[in-house]
């Protein structure tokens, strides 16, 4: 209880400090001046308030705006404790610090006991085959033959629409007459140019499927890394992931059973989302369609068929780049960035709604807040929309500068810090609480404010001084509300351009806080590709980091929970940590019925498969 | 429009919770089974804890999996052990026998078979000559014990019981629809303008001369025959809406063999409807025509016959132009109301999403207009057709009773070069394209209007309007578009709005009773029940040859005792406490010739054995209880049995040697089946010739095309009110989740074990009957149109949300599930 009792003595002394100082000079001087972090509401003295327009053309009716200047008193990377030595990697965060050590495999003692029972992976790239590989089809089996033009036109037809047909005429040699030849040609450069001039409208539409994929991912290197893509479970502790080849695999803390997943249609995988409340529900963001794999978890068969895959397609939206699952496990939410539509799935009869679109090209990243009430989107032009999940209205949010890069919801669903692209700020919207029950309403608050800065900047190490900041990738916040995690995009300034994961300590009420805590490192020469965080570990938090030499780190934060009972290591030291990566079988660590009896009573976790008639005796 | 007969109340089960509350852990009841404990715990569905355990661990929810089953499996060998005093019988009896008189508004072959329930036993006790012991006994088991009076409902605080029920629901409907079915009717009227603009505009299109079709096309719009063709569009546009809001249904009825959709287009209503549509097509059509003008204007035209000299003027000769489109007005109408039973259009399906009106509309309109399109292309070649092969009966026909002359100058429209005519078709197609486009809106907005959401107060603000607070609404005998409001704004209440939640949880203000909470989950829990009752009856039919039929004879003994168990409001294992009661050698008889070693008896567990003598030891095994009296009335343990052989092929547990009465029942029942031979035999006889007709019918071709029934549609029609459940599902769920932190006086945790209980039961079910043969375990694709086929999809919906239900509990309340009373 002292280091609770201190800790928040100390972040508000922090706030104070940082409300009662003079107003800090604009952003360029921040680099040298920074204080503590500080987001101080409405009913604050107006000099914590912060300076935000409130420009509201007509013509922009539902519109926000974002603060065109920005504010005082925020955080920023100044007061980032030093980075750990090169050799070192990051372990987990106890008493407030983050604790490094020489390699994954040798926690300190005090910690074997508690050492999370999950697999630390390293999937290597040799094995798999290169995106370039070679289709082993049966095509080079037969013979070639050429169809009549008319056949060859039906096919195109059912492949490729209109385009198709008139780009076989056209290119057809004596089959058709001369004057269909030539009016197919036109027709052609006619499509060709109207479709230049929406791609000019928006560029992205130009690109290649796997770039626009990549250049829209939360990885940092979609294309070639290993690992593509992650995904926790959100009850217990069992993830996923997509490799190079686009096969998923399955890893279980309880099982060693590892299946994989292949499909026909899996190609390009883009995202990956389990179903909450549901065992065994995965929904797959492939190319041309999403595949929704139902995974019997009692199986012990390492390569389910794809019979257990459903196909949902829907046409003009592919690639899909993103997927949401309500919380409450009802409906899915899918989106391309070539469709300007956000579809809402019903999976279980196939049938999807299309939402009501404007402008903005597309939809790259959707987002849907913990408490199920609203869902960010986010377009590939300059403008975001937080729809309200009720009535499926929307609120739109031109951002000025680019578009918004990343975004993350507070587990209550009441703020949402978000990041632009080409400006190294985090930006924060409240939705305060009352508008909850307004009907169709999102209630956003009428300005964005800008709580972090993470321009460039020097920090002072006992090696000398380092350099740190630049623009957000990505951003993910832990399901209690207490640490942000952001991933920097690589900066050829600072780190040799690696991609940096700066982690913050925050606080959502009664005050915003955020607080540098520290900067997360792995093994030297790997680069991070994504972070999450895990959605239901209860003794603080556990970061995973999947690292572009294949490795998959689990880092826990330990603090206080307010919703857990403390942790310590000292009362559990009597078990010894788990063999190997998930072989065990006994007792799960973390479920949520065990662990809390467990660091107290080692015995009474083991005993939820006994009959249940002893209950009774 | 069924009317929703609800089942036997059962009997309060809030005292026996309580009661159970006040021991600690459950304990047995009575003393005498004690011993039991064990036993009777590991018939229940795996608990909450097991569940949630398996959740977190990773594993899937398989309520009739492992351990759980293995036991369950091994009960009754058991059981027939030990003492059992004979009190729980005849407590069980009178139970059984209100359910009988119950009906459940379910798929017509359910329907049959509840109401053959009663004559059942009379029939057998008839085919029995009097005199042996057998007969006698019949005679005493088969008048059913009467059916005592009904338990009285816990009722609402207020008054409303006197009332007239019919005008009641009426006032009710009017109340809630009343508007809604108004104001779609006036938007629909207001966008027939619209429509008519277009169709003008587009009638005299002319692509040579742009200018003067604009100008044209403006001109005609002001003209007085469109404005008064407008007055006559809009009362018919009216008249659809009327059809429309008689014929709607919230659950679609689907047809399970040919003959049964024969028997749907043949109905007089609907061939009413379909004339009163061809009528209305052909009036559609004639104001279609006076707005083009041109050639179509009027039926008769002066001849253009040179040749008849005498009186030119006055001949009249007939426009087959102006008949052709008329009689494509009439076929159009006709196909309309033809496909709107077919493709069960009448069905109101309700949105996944809540979405403003107006952004509904537009997203159906696309759809409508190309759905319009395509079907009027479609209707138009199958309208030449008719036309070419029996156009002439309507053109001598008219021209007889008009006395018109046939224009020789014109080439007759029955003939190829008289069809290809491009103008005619356009215009023939665009008029039909104008009939559906019309119509569709007014069936569009309809649709709209009638599934959006409404807010049924969960309190009654004054008291007068306690008629239309939510709990009422559920409870009474509403009309079934009305309860499915109520449990859609259950569901969104559940889930969105927190302080009407809170109004769910809250005490009556005198008293302090949750009466609004005990009346939403005892409907809720109602509603679950009665769909896992239509579930294991399906699964039993199911299971006696293979295929789903109305049973004749070996189900019905069992359903008054599926009824009992399953409206006593626990879960059928939960309740084997009264069979525990049952004297040992009543059980062997009855258990014996299922459980007896496999090999003894096959035919019984091979549903597609040899139908004669499997059918004949199926009728002995099961009518043999009936003739012992009354007593063996309670053998839900068969009733439980039935689908398990079907689907657990063999569980070596089950029949293994751990049964010591395994051997001993097969004699017993030899010595029944002398003691009563001639009935037997007769029986036998009986059944032989039916089985001989049945098989004689079958050969017949044409019969089995009409007669077979699709095993997809009977499965459909079995889940196809399961919207109701869904949305009963997800509010219950939904609502014991919020409860965890909401509920301040514990109003939920009185009824938690039940909902659980009604949960896992209705899952094993669930389970149970996707395992059945030719249930396809995939949704089939379906096509974004307009034609909402979601309806047979339904169960899979269905299987989801329950799933979801059950862990959203399980997840919300963790460990604390454990110390749930009477549910261990």
């Amino acid at each position: 209880m002292r280091a609770k009792a201190s800790r928040s003595r100390r972040t508000l002394g922090a706030a104070r400090e940082a409300t009662g100082s003079p107003p800090p000079p604009r952003r360029s001087a921040l680099k040298a001046h920074f204080r503590g972090a500080a987001f101080v509401p409405r009913g604050v003295p107006s000099a914590a308030r912060l300076p935000v327009p409130r420009a509201r053309g007509p013509q922009e009716g539902g519109t926000r705006q974002l603060p065109a200047a920005p504010p005082c008193g925020m955080c920023s990377l100044s007061l980032f404790p030093p980075s750990p030595p090169w050799d070192q990697v990051t372990l987990y965060e106890y008493n407030n610090e983050l604790v490094t050590g020489d390699n994954y495999e040798s926690p300190p003692p005090d910690f074997r006991g508690q050492w999370i029972n999950l697999p630390v992976l390293h999937l290597t790239k040799d094995p798999l085959k290169t995106p370039g590989r070679l289709d082993h089809g049966t095509k080079t089996a037969f013979i070639h033959h050429r169809e009549s033009i008319w056949k060859r036109c039906i096919n195109a037809w059912r492949d490729m629409g209109v385009s198709g047909v008139l780009n076989e005429v056209a290119n057809s040699e004596e089959e058709v007459f001369k004057w269909v030849k030539t009016a197919s040609g036109w027709a052609l450069a006619l499509c060709r140019w109207g479709a230049s001039l929406h791609g000019s409208l928006f560029p992205h539409l130009s690109l290649r499927s796997e770039d626009l994929i990549a250049e829209f991912a939360q990885v940092t290197n979609w294309s070639s890394c290993c690992l593509r893509v992650f995904a926790w479970h959100p009850h217990t502790n069992k993830f996923a992931v997509v490799l190079l080849d686009d096969s998923i695999r399955v890893y279980n803390a309880n099982s060693t059973i590892v299946p994989s997943l292949k499909h026909r249609l899996q190609r390009n995988v883009a995202a990956l989302a389990w179903k909450p409340l549901s065992a065994s529900v995965l929904a797959v963001a492939c190319q041309s369609c999403i595949l929704i794999w139902t995974l019997d978890p009692n199986s012990l068969s390492t390569r389910p068929s794809s019979g257990c895959a459903q196909v949902l397609s829907h046409p003009g939206h592919s690639p899909v780049t993103s997927l949401a699952w309500s919380p409450n496990g009802g409906r899915l939410l899918s989106a391309s960035p070539v469709d300007a539509a956000v579809l809402v799935w019903d999976i279980s009869t196939e049938t999807c709604v299309p939402l009501p679109w404007f402008r903005g090209g597309g939809v790259t990243y959707l987002l849907w807040s913990p408490d199920g009430s609203k869902v960010l989107a986010t377009t590939p032009s300059a403008v975001f929309r937080v729809w309200e999940a009720q009535m499926w209205t929307c609120e739109r949010w031109p951002t000025l500068s680019g578009r918004c890069q990343t975004g993350c919801w507070s587990p209550d669903g009441n703020r949402l810090l978000f990041t632009v692209l080409g400006e190294p700020l985090i930006y924060s919207l409240t939705f305060p609480e009352h508008s909850r029950e307004g009907k169709g309403q999102v209630g956003g608050a009428k300005t964005a404010t800008i709580v972090a800065d993470l321009s460039e900047t020097t920090i002072q190490t006992p090696n000398g001084e380092e350099r740190l900041g630049g623009e957000a990738h990505s951003m993910v916040w832990d399901p209690s509300g207490e640490r942000l995690a952001v991933l920097m995009k690589g900066n050829p300034r600072v780190r040799h351009g690696k991609p940096v994961i700066l982690l913050f300590r925050t606080r959502n009420s009664p005050v915003f806080e955020l607080l540098p805590c520290g900067i997360v490192q792995g093994e030297p020469g790997a680069w991070a590709q994504m972070i999450t965080f895990h959605p239901s570990f209860n003794k603080g938090a556990l970061l995973t980091v999947c690292w572009s030499t294949g490795r998959i780190a689990h880092i826990p934060l330990y603090f206080v929970n307010a919703q857990f009972p403390r942790f310590s290591p000292m009362l559990c030291r009597t078990q010894e940590p788990p063999a190997g990566g998930g072989g065990s079988t006994h007792v799960p660590l973390f479920t949520e019925t065990a662990s809390i009896s467990s660091p107290w009573d080692p015995s009474s976790g083991t005993s939820w498969s006994h009959s249940p008639s002893s209950h009774l005796q | 429009m069924g009317v929703w007969r609800r089942l036997s109340r059962p009997p309060p089960r809030f005292s026996s919770v309580a009661a159970a509350a006040s021991r600690p852990f459950g304990k047995a009841p009575s003393p005498g089974c004690t011993e039991r404990v064990g036993e009777r715990v590991a018939l229940r569905p795996p608990s909450p804890s097991q569940l949630s355990a398996s959740l977190l661990r990773g594993q899937g929810l398989q309520v009739p999996s492992g351990t759980a089953r293995r036991r369950r499996l091994q009960l009754p060998t058991g059981r027939s052990r030990g003492p059992r005093p004979r009190g729980g019988s005849s407590q069980a009896a009178p139970r059984a026998a209100p359910s009988t008189s119950g009906s459940s508004r379910g798929p017509a072959s359910f329907e049959r078979l509840w109401r053959a329930g009663n004559p059942a036993p009379a029939a057998a006790a008839a085919a029995a000559p009097a005199g042996t012991m057998a007969s006698a006994s019949a005679a005493a088991g088969a008048p059913a014990p009467p059916p005592p009076p009904p338990p009285s409902l816990p009722s609402l605080p207020g008054p409303g019981n006197a009332r007239s029920p019919a005008s009641l629901e009426r006032d009710r409907l009017w109340r809630v629809l009343g508007w809604r079915i108004a104001t779609s009717v006036v938007w629909s009227v207001l966008l027939l303008p619209v429509c008519t603009g277009a169709f003008v505009f587009f009638s005299s299109l002319d692509v040579l001369h742009p200018v003067q079709w604009v100008s044209d096309a403006l001109h005609d719009l002001y003209g007085s025959c469109v404005l008064s063709s407008l007055l006559l569009l809009s009362a018919l546009v009216i008249v659809i809406s009327v059809f429309n809001i008689e014929f709607y249904t919230v659950v679609p009825s689907i047809p399970c063999s040919r003959l049964a959709l024969i028997g749907k287009i043949v109905h007089p209503q609907q061939v009413m409807h379909s004339l009163v549509h061809s009528a209305m097509g052909m009036l559609m059509a004639w104001c279609a025509a006076v707005m083009t003008k041109d050639r179509y204007h009027v039926l008769a035209v002066p001849c253009t016959d040179a040749d008849s000299l005498e009186s030119k003027a006055a001949r009249a000769c007939l426009n087959e132009h102006h008949l052709f489109l008329l009689l494509a007005g009439a076929f159009m109408g006709y196909s309309y109301s033809l496909l709107y039973f077919v493709n069960n259009m009448n069905y109101l399906p309700f949105p996944i999403i809540q979405q403003y009106k107006f952004l509904r509309f537009r997203r159906a309109l696309p759809l409508l207009l190309r759905h319009s399109a395509v079907e009027s292309l479609y209707l138009l070649r199958n309208f030449c057709f008719l036309y070419y092969f029996l156009g002439y009966i309507p053109k001598a026909w008219v021209s007889t009773a008009m006395d018109l002359q046939k224009d020789e100058k014109q080439p007759p429209l029955d003939s190829l070069s008289g069809l290809f005519d491009l103008s005619l078709l356009y215009h023939v197609w665009l008029c039909g394209v104008f009939l559906l486009v019309t119509w569709y809106t007014t069936w569009v907005l309809f649709r709209i209007y009638a599934t959006e959401a409404h807010a049924f107060p969960v309190q009654p603000m004054f008291t007068g309007d306690v008629e239309e607070c939510l709990p009422r609404v559920l409870n009474d005998n509403t009309p079934l578009i009305i309860k499915y409001l109520a449990l859609q704004d259950l569901m969104l209440l559940s889930q969105y709005s927190p302080s009407r939640r809170q109004e769910v949880f809250s005490l009556s203000q005198p008293g302090g009773h949750p009466h609004n909470w005990v009346a939403i989950s005892r409907e809720c829990l109602a509603l679950l029940n009665d769909l896992t009752q239509r579930l294991v009856m399906y699964q039993e039919a199911a299971a006696t040859n293979g295929r789903v039929k109305p049973p004749s004879s070996p189900v019905e003994p069992k359903k008054p005792i599926v009824m009992e168990e399953e409206t006593a409001f626990q879960t059928p294992k939960a309740s084997l406490m009264p069979k525990a009661l049952m004297p040992s050698l009543v059980k062997a008889s009855l258990f014996s010739p299922k459980f007896a070693s496999p090999d003894t008896l096959n035919p019984v567990c091979s549903p597609y054995g040899d139908s004669v003598s499997n059918r004949a030891v199926g009728i002995v095994d099961i009518k043999s209880p009936r003739h012992e009296g009354p007593q063996s009335l309670q053998s839900p343990q068969l009733t439980r049995r039935g689908p398990r052989l079907w689907t657990s092929l063999t569980d070596p547990q089950s029949n293994g040697p751990r049964s010591p009465h395994a051997s001993p029942p097969p004699i017993r029942r030899e010595a029944q089946h002398k003691g009563r031979g001639p009935p037997w035999k007769l029986c036998l006889w009986l059944q032989n010739k039916q089985e001989q007709v049945k098989s004689f019918l079958a050969k017949r071709v044409l019969i089995v095309y009409f007669f077979s029934k699709h095993p997809e549609a009977s499965i459909q029609a079995v889940f196809s009110d399961a919207q109701m459940h869904i949305w009963a599902l997800e509010g219950l769920s939904h609502l014991v989740a919020a409860s965890f932190t909401e509920d301040r006086f514990g109003v939920v945790q009185t009824t938690l074990p039940t909902i659980l209980s009604t949960l896992l039961t209705l899952q094993e079910a669930v389970d149970k009957h996707f395992k059945l043969p030719h249930v396809s375990s995939r949704p089939p694709r379906i096509s974004g149109s307009l034609v909402d086929t979601s309806y047979k999809t339904l169960r899979f919906a269905l299987r989801a949300s329950l799933k979801t239900a059950i862990y959203r509990i399980t997840t919300t309340f963790g460990e604390h599930l454990n110390s749930l009373v009477g549910f261990k």
